[in-house]
């Protein structure tokens, strides 16, 4: 439960990351807050940027809130004993880190610029990742049916 | 379970609330910078050179830098026009600002341009904003964006900061702009060659043949 909490808050950050991101390349706000090492605008600005016809960024936006919306239907009391709950999150996390390693090959290797957004973001998806495997290792609680079951000697 | 869904809801609400704040602030185009400026003075700059100063030919290039055919001249035609005429010693190209009003950031570029310029790195600078036009179609504000072509020119960015600040060259930027006016200049690029308009045609878009042809032209006239 706590894997599957702890990925849920990083999707959150995540997010929110991205829907900045996102809502910056849709042309809302002023210059990004990049810091005093810049590198976003570059990055953002590029033409890789954008990924089959859309801002990459909304790309993260999507993938962020489907690891969420899983994290959070993972945590109802129904689906707690469940694991392939944790094969779903870790397969959304694989995605994603294969994505964001592509990104950030691109950044370091053609583009030559560092955005610290997108580095933070794929600090957050690299967690997930990490958190999610971890998941798979870890034994689902068990709830014992009889615990939740009227004692037959209390049966009227 | 309760109290972690009381953490993500506001968790969600400080990152929201974080989002919207950065998106208010988000820095910008100074005013100085990016608007016409209150008075007008001559510093007695008349624009940025290419070549030799005895060259017989002097090509004077009015532009406007979120203009897409200067873009499109810039980097298709310039670098043979380099190679055949300016460093062979025939032409000398001068660099005037002709920012349109019709283009929102034309004259902020022209001013990062030339703040680079006060650090011996205009034409850096200069390659920076037309190599990586895609800028002038986004209609995004490009303060950040211009920063990082400051720093991929090797230019200082603490003075650089300082003068697009301050709006430092604006006067400067509409001098030149009321100068093409005078001249008549009727959209960009407008070219002068050794003060005679060319290209009167409508014809935006010359290339590297036709100034070969200008100046040859010129040369036979002298001999």
């Amino acid at each position: 439960m706590r894997h599957r909490q702890a990925i849920a808050l990083l999707a959150l950050v995540g997010l929110f990351v991205a829907l900045y991101l996102w809502l910056h390349a849709l042309g809302f706000g002023g210059a990004i807050k990049c810091g005093a090492a810049g590198g976003c605008e570059t990055v953002q600005t590029s033409q890789w940027a954008v990924f089959l016809g859309l801002p990459v960024a909304l790309y993260g936006v999507v993938g962020y809130l489907a690891i969420l919306m899983v994290a959070l239907a993972a945590l109802r009391p129904a689906a707690l004993t469940r694991s392939n709950w944790n094969v779903m999150l870790v397969s959304l996390a694989t995605v994603g880190v294969l994505f964001t390693a592509y990104l950030t090959y691109l950044e370091l290797f053609v583009i030559h610029a560092i955005c610290r957004w997108c580095v933070g973001s794929a600090v957050i998806i690299a967690a997930i990742w990490i958190v999610s495997l971890l998941s798979l290792r870890t034994p689902a609680p068990r709830i014992d049916p009889a615990a939740s079951q009227p004692r037959p000697d209390l049966r009227v | 379970m309760n109290r972690f869904y009381v953490v993500v809801g506001v968790l969600a609400v400080v990152l929201a609330a974080a989002v919207f704040a950065l998106l208010k602030t988000g820095g910008g185009a100074s005013a100085a910078a990016a608007g016409p400026p209150p008075t007008v003075v001559d510093d007695g700059f008349r624009g940025y050179t290419l070549g030799s100063n005895t060259a017989p030919v002097e090509i004077t290039e009015y532009l406007d830098y979120e203009c897409p055919v200067c873009a499109t001249f810039a980097t298709i035609q310039i670098p043979t026009i380099k190679e055949q005429l300016i460093n062979t010693g025939r032409v000398r190209w001068r660099f005037r600002d002709y920012p349109l009003p019709i283009h929102k950031y034309s004259r902020f570029a022209a001013h990062a341009a030339q703040c680079a310029g006060a650090q011996g790195k205009f034409f850096e600078m200069q390659d920076q904003l037309f190599y990586h036009h895609q800028w002038a179609q986004t209609g995004k504000d490009p303060a950040a964006l211009f920063r990082d072509f400051a720093r991929a020119s090797a230019v200082d960015l603490t003075a650089y900061d300082s003068c697009m600040e301050k709006g430092q060259f604006a006067a400067r930027v509409e001098f030149s702009r009321q100068e093409g006016e005078q001249r008549l200049v009727d959209g960009t690029p407008t070219f002068y060659a050794n003060g005679t308009k060319l290209f009167t045609n409508f014809r935006r878009l010359p290339n590297s043949d036709d100034f070969k042809a200008v100046v040859d032209s010129i040369a036979a006239v002298r001999h």
